[in-house]
């Protein structure tokens, strides 16, 4: 009889321990975050009293004169990740639809879900790499036919490396959710007499939209933070691009082209700034996103 | 309440994480000492030079038996950890700034090692030899040329058929030591450029696309049409590329080449030898040089530091200026001409411990 309280305790110690070490590793978490922003923020401080908030608007990136204006490069990283997404949402949902509706099982969808899964592991240097033997002189071709200067790199060609790279992380969490619809639902309609395409377009994706939602925002955030491929491709000019085709400059590209050799305190405080500000408008997104998720369940 | 007290205490903790980072930094500037081995060596700095002096710091661990381990980080990195102590030599293409010596700890010499040239790279139709004016390579990469048929290249140029090709300018996109040379080169022959972009490590250019590094310039020139760009001669030997020859300050039409550049030098040079050497007035000189330096404290007693590593340290950088010469050319660097190795010398002679010269 004794034995079983003793018993009782230990279980409870275990279970105590466990969740002690799950509370550990999350609030860790946390505070690894919060570390990152405030040295973000205590770093930048130099270039916030200097600039203040002409760092946002103002269009000149002069390290010689000490004139730092961000905008020229959230415009880059912005028209970058949104194209991406534009591309790449077509592929990703149906790609999603293929493995998560048509071929949930067998070599094929395991055949197909290896490869995707490959492409999320791929270095990106590998991917720039790519982009500049093989996409580069294709889009070269394409500029020269429509006659614009033929640079080969820039906005356009970064967008559909990013797509490519963005794709295995929105398709993932949406063939995930495609697979997840319950079977009834897909019955009832086909009891009903709708054909299958009535069913991909009337239940299963209204039923998933959130699930696929998430699985865009994922790939934007990651759009956003890529940094060697789309160096190697953008062109890497400090102007604001003027049209897809025309090169330009990401947040991120910037930070990784100057860091290294940046002299003077306002200089390199101005591109922690910018790593600040990139960490702030991935949060904006991302907040902006859990939002349009939750309105997206409601309704 | 309760959720209150938790946040409260993870934004201590964060605080509390950034603050060490800080310390330890600080730690790492007055602390320690790593230099105190005097069978090894440290520095770090500019990549430029790299295979030179990995080259000439190999021979001489077999030779003398002390080990050299230099890091290339860049010129910017390599100054800021001799500023920091944490290295017994630092290596710089450029010259420090005078505001860069003033926030230094204490005086810090320059000894040149070798010389580098930034030569000018183009892909055209049928490879031609092309000479350049300073004023038409300024307006080209002003922007203010954009054909390769514009009168003004071709006047130069006579006999050389030049397509109507549009001009594609090239530049590094990271910051760079190759970029600091070349703009400073600019700056000095045409006055718009020196106001506008001037001259620095990055700049805003006016015209024309980025790509790291010189493997990624010569890439993007190889691969455009109509493009025109700059790299490092070393690199360009290698590589074989076409390079542009130049009018220099005396009016002679100059080849980049390794005798070119030696011949830069060939000036009244300062007692400092932080000078430029971009628009040189040497008659056979290139105008696109610069000296590279070792850096290193004027006044090697500190930190607890030992004369004998003090010692060694000024022993290597004699031998990298006198016998590590002989190394420079067959890697494609330009080796110091014999006036520039006695100011040099002088130099070093005048670097101290406790103020007793060093050699």
């Amino acid at each position: 009889m004794t034995a079983i309280p003793y018993q009782a305790k230990r279980i409870n110690l275990k279970e105590k321990v466990f969740k002690k070490t799950l509370t550990l590793s999350a609030i860790i978490v946390v505070i690894i975050l919060l570390a990152i922003f405030f040295t973000l923020l205590i770093n930048s401080m130099p270039s916030i009293k200097a600039l203040g908030t002409k760092f946002f608007y103002d269009k000149t990136w002069d390290p010689v004169a000490d004139e730092y204006g961000a905008l020229p490069f959230l415009v880059g990283t912005l028209l970058t990740s949104f194209l991406a997404l534009v591309i790449s949402t077509p592929f990703s949902i149906a790609v999603a639809i293929f493995l998560g509706e048509y071929y949930q099982k067998g070599i094929v969808a395991e055949i197909f879900k290896n490869v995707i899964d490959l492409l999320a592991g791929i270095p990106s240097v590998i991917y720039g790499f790519w982009g500049l033997f093989v996409l580069v002189p294709i889009v070269r071709m394409i500029e020269m036919k429509l006659n614009l200067p033929p640079y080969g790199v820039g906005i356009f060609t970064s967008s559909i490396i990013l797509a490519i790279m963005i794709l295995p992380f929105s398709v993932s969490l949406s063939r995930q959710v495609i697979s997840m619809v319950p079977a009834h639902l897909k019955e009832a309609a086909y009891s009903l007499g709708a054909t299958r395409f009535e069913v991909i377009t009337k239940i299963i994706i209204p039923y998933t939209k959130s699930g696929l939602f998430a699985g865009l925002l994922l790939a934007l955030g990651r759009a956003l933070g890529e940094t060697m491929a789309v160096t190697m491709l953008i062109g890497n000019t400090h102007q604001i691009p003027t049209g897809i085709f025309s090169p330009g400059n990401t947040m991120a590209s910037v930070i990784a082209n100057e860091f290294s050799e940046a002299t003077g305190k306002i200089y390199t405080s101005a591109l922690i700034e910018m790593g600040l500000f990139l960490f702030v408008v991935a949060t904006i997104i991302n907040i902006l996103g859990k939002q349009v998720i939750k309105r997206f369940t409601l309704s | 309440m309760k959720f209150r007290t938790i946040i409260l205490s993870l934004l201590v903790i964060s605080f509390g994480l950034i603050s060490c980072g800080g310390n330890s930094n600080q730690n790492n500037s007055s602390g320690k000492n790593v230099t105190n081995n005097q069978n090894e060596i440290l520095g770090a700095g500019a990549t430029f030079p790299y295979p030179f002096y990995s080259k000439v710091f190999d021979v001489y661990n077999t030779e003398k038996g002390i080990k050299v381990n230099y890091q290339s980080i860049g010129s910017g990195g390599g100054i800021k950890q001799l500023q920091n102590k944490t290295v017994d030599f630092g290596a710089s293409d450029a010259p420090m700034s005078d505001e860069e010596l003033s926030k230094s700890p204490a005086p810090i010499v320059h000894i040149p090692s070798c010389l580098g040239a930034v030569i000018i790279t183009y892909n055209l139709p049928d490879n031609p030899s092309l000479k350049f004016t300073p004023e038409v390579l300024a307006d080209i990469f002003l922007g203010k040329i954009k054909k390769w048929n514009d009168p003004k290249i071709t006047t130069i140029n006579p006999g050389v058929k030049l397509p109507g090709l549009s001009i594609s300018v090239i530049h590094r996109s990271d910051g760079s030591g190759t970029t600091y040379i070349f703009s400073d080169y600019l700056s000095k022959v045409n006055a718009e450029w020196n106001t506008k972009p001037g001259k620095g490590k990055s700049l805003d250019w006016p015209v024309g696309l980025g790509a790291k590094g010189n493997e990624g310039v010569s890439g993007l020139v190889k691969q455009t049409p109509g493009s025109i760009g700059y790299v490092e001669l070393v690199y360009a030997l290698q590589n074989k590329m076409p390079a542009a020859t130049l009018k220099n300050k005396s009016g002679n039409f100059v080849e980049a080449s390794l005798k070119s550049s030696s011949a830069a030098a060939a000036i009244d040079l300062p007692a400092d030898m932080r000078v430029s050497l971009t628009n040189t007035d040497a008659p056979d000189g290139y105008p696109i040089c610069s000296f590279t330096y070792l850096l290193v404290y004027q006044n090697q007693s500190y930190n607890n530091r030992k004369e004998a590593s003090a010692k060694a340290t000024i022993d290597l950088i004699n031998y990298v200026i006198h016998e590590g010469q002989k190394y420079a050319e067959p890697l494609g660097y330009a080796p110091l001409p014999d006036a520039a190795v006695k100011k040099a010398e002088e130099i070093l002679k005048s670097v101290t411990f406790d103020s007793k010269p060093l050699m």
